[in-house]
C-alpha cells in the first residue's frame, strides 16, 4: 500500500522524516487526516497533538505549537514553531508553562507585551487540554 | 646589541601569545563545526517555507497582497540591518561587513534617501557610530549566547516588524557575511522587505504535480501569518551564516597569528644564538690575546 512521506520540521532542525500510513494534523479549522493521494492543501496548524499512524495504530505522537502544514498527494510536511514528542511532556511541565505565561501577563508593561503574553497563555492552555485529552485515550 | 636576557624574555612573551592564539584557533574550529551543523539542520525548514511561500506568492501578482510582500509603494526610507559579531580577533570579518554597509549607506544618501541603521552585533555599532551615529535607531548585542537559537532571530525580527508596522521605513536590507568556506566569506546585502520577486513562482505549481493548493483558512490569512514568520526564518539564516563565517574567519586569523608567532620565535632564537656566539668569541679573543702578551 502506498504511504505518505511525512516530515516534521522545526526552525532549528528536522524532528522526524518517515513513511507513514496516515498522519492526523491539528489544523486551525479542525483536525484532518492525511492519507496517500490527499488533495493538495496548505493549512495553518493550531496548538495540539499530531499523530503518525502505521497501520491502524498511532505509532508516534507529538505536541505541536502553531505553524503550517503542506500536503500533496505524496507528501505531508509540517512546519511547527515548536514540536515535542508526546511522551516527553508531563502535565506538570505544561502547568508550569501556563503559570509562567500568567506571570508574564501580569508583568506585561506595554500593549505589545500584553498581546504576546495573552497568546502564550492561550497556547499553554490549548496544549494542556490537548495533552489531557490524548493521555486518557 | 641587546643582552641575552632581553632576548629570552621576548621569546617567552611571544611563546605565550602563540599559546593563546593556538587555543583560540582550536576553540574557533570546534565552534565552526557546531555552527555549520546548525546551519545544515535549519535548512529543511527554510526550504519548505520557501516552497509554500512561492506557491502562495503566485496568487498575489503585481503589487497586490499584504504590505509585507508588496512593499509600501515607496522607497524613501531605508533600514539597513548590519549584522556583525560582538567580538573582534577574527580577521577582516567585521570590517568587511561594515565597509559594505558604509558603501551602501553612502550611495543611498547620495540618491537622497533617508537611511536608518539597525546594528545587530557590538562591533558593527562601534565602527558605524563614528560616521553615522545619529542614524543608528537601534542596537542588539549578545545574541547567540551561549548558542544561537530561533528565539534570537525572533527577537531581531520582532523589532524589525515593530518598526515596519509603525511605518518607520519602506525597504529593509540586511548586510552580513555568507559562509563559503573557512577561508572565504562573501559579504552579501540581501533585501528582506519587500522580498525580491520570487522567480520560483513558476516552478511551484509544477512541484505540486500541476495541482493547485487548497487553502485552509484562505490565502490571505495564511499569508498574513506566514510572512512575518518567513522574515524570522530569513533572519535566522542570516544569523547562522554569520556565526559560521565569524568562526571560520577567526580560525583562519588565529592560524595566521600562530604561524607568525612561530616565525618571530625562530628569528629571535637565531639572533639570540648569534649574539651568544659573538660574546663567546669575543671573550676567547680577549683571553688568547692576553695570554700572548705575557
Amino acid at each position: 500500500m502506498a504511504k505518505v512521506s511525512f516530515r516534521l520540521v522545526m526552525p532549528e532542525r528536522e524532528l522526524l522524516a518517515t513513511e507513514a500510513d496516515m498522519v492526523v494534523v491539528p489544523g486551525s479549522e479542525g483536525d484532518f487526516g492525511v492519507l496517500p493521494g490527499h488533495a493538495p492543501l496548505i493549512s495553518t496548524v493550531r496548538p495540539g497533538v499530531l499523530e503518525v499512524f502505521q497501520g491502524n495504530k498511532a505509532e508516534q505522537r507529538f505536541l505541536v505549537v502553531g505553524g503550517f502544514a503542506e500536503v500533496t498527494p505524496e507528501r505531508c510536511t509540517v512546519l511547527a514553531d515548536e514540536a515535542l514528542p508526546f511522551e516527553q511532556v508531563t502535565p506538570e511541565q505544561l502547568a508550569e508553562r501556563e503559570r509562567a505565561a500568567e506571570r508574564e501577563l501580569t508583568d506585561a508593561a506595554s500593549d505589545a507585551e500584553k498581546a504576546t503574553a495573552e497568546k502564550n497563555l492561550a497556547v499553554a492552555k490549548d496544549l494542556r487540554r490537548a495533552q489531557a485529552y490524548y493521555a486518557s485515550r | 646589541m641587546p643582552s641575552l636576557k632581553t632576548f629570552r624574555l621576548r621569546i617567552r612573551s611571544v611563546q605565550s601569545t602563540q599559546k593563546i592564539t593556538k587555543a583560540m584557533k582550536m576553540v574557533a574550529a570546534a565552534k565552526l563545526r557546531r555552527a555549520q551543523e546548525q546551519a545544515t539542520a535549519a535548512r529543511p525548514y527554510a526550504e519548505a517555507m520557501d516552497k509554500i511561500l512561492a506557491s502562495l506568492g503566485a496568487s498575489f501578482k503585481g503589487g497586490t497582497g499584504p504590505r509585507l510582500l508588496a512593499g509600501t509603494g515607496s522607497d524613501k526610507v531605508h533600514l539597513v540591518i548590519v549584522a556583525t559579531g560582538d567580538r573582534g580577533l577574527c580577521g577582516g570579518f567585521n570590517s568587511t561587513i561594515v565597509r559594505e554597509a558604509r558603501r551602501m549607506i553612502r550611495s543611498l544618501l547620495a540618491e537622497g534617501k533617508t537611511v536608518k541603521i539597525f546594528a545587530v552585533g557590538r562591533k558593527g555599532r562601534d565602527q558605524l557610530r563614528r560616521d553615522f551615529g545619529p542614524m543608528i535607531v537601534d542596537t542588539m548585542t549578545d545574541l547567540g549566547r551561549p548558542r544561537l537559537s530561533f528565539g534570537d532571530a525572533q527577537k531581531v525580527a520582532g523589532r524589525v516588524m515593530e518598526m515596519f508596522e509603525a511605518g518607520e521605513f519602506d525597504v529593509a536590507t540586511v548586510v552580513f557575511n555568507r559562509f563559503k568556506s573557512a577561508m572565504t566569506q562573501i559579504v552579501t546585502a540581501q533585501q528582506l522587505i519587500p522580498p525580491p520577486a520570487p522567480e520560483a513562482s513558476a516552478a511551484a505549481p509544477a512541484a505540486a504535480g500541476g495541482a493547485v493548493y487548497e487553502f485552509e483558512p484562505d490565502e490571505g490569512e495564511i499569508l498574513a501569518d506566514l510572512l512575518p514568520r518567513n522574515l524570522t526564518v530569513q533572519i535566522f539564516r542570516v544569523l547562522l551564516e554569520n556565526a559560521a563565517s565569524f568562526y571560520g574567519s577567526q580560525m583562519t586569523a588565529m592560524d595566521n597569528a600562530s604561524r607568525n608567532a612561530g616565525d618571530v620565535i625562530k628569528k629571535l632564537t637565531l639572533q639570540m644564538n648569534r649574539s651568544r656566539q659573538a660574546s663567546i668569541t669575543k671573550e676567547l679573543i680577549e683571553i688568547i690575546s692576553g695570554a700572548e702578551a705575557i
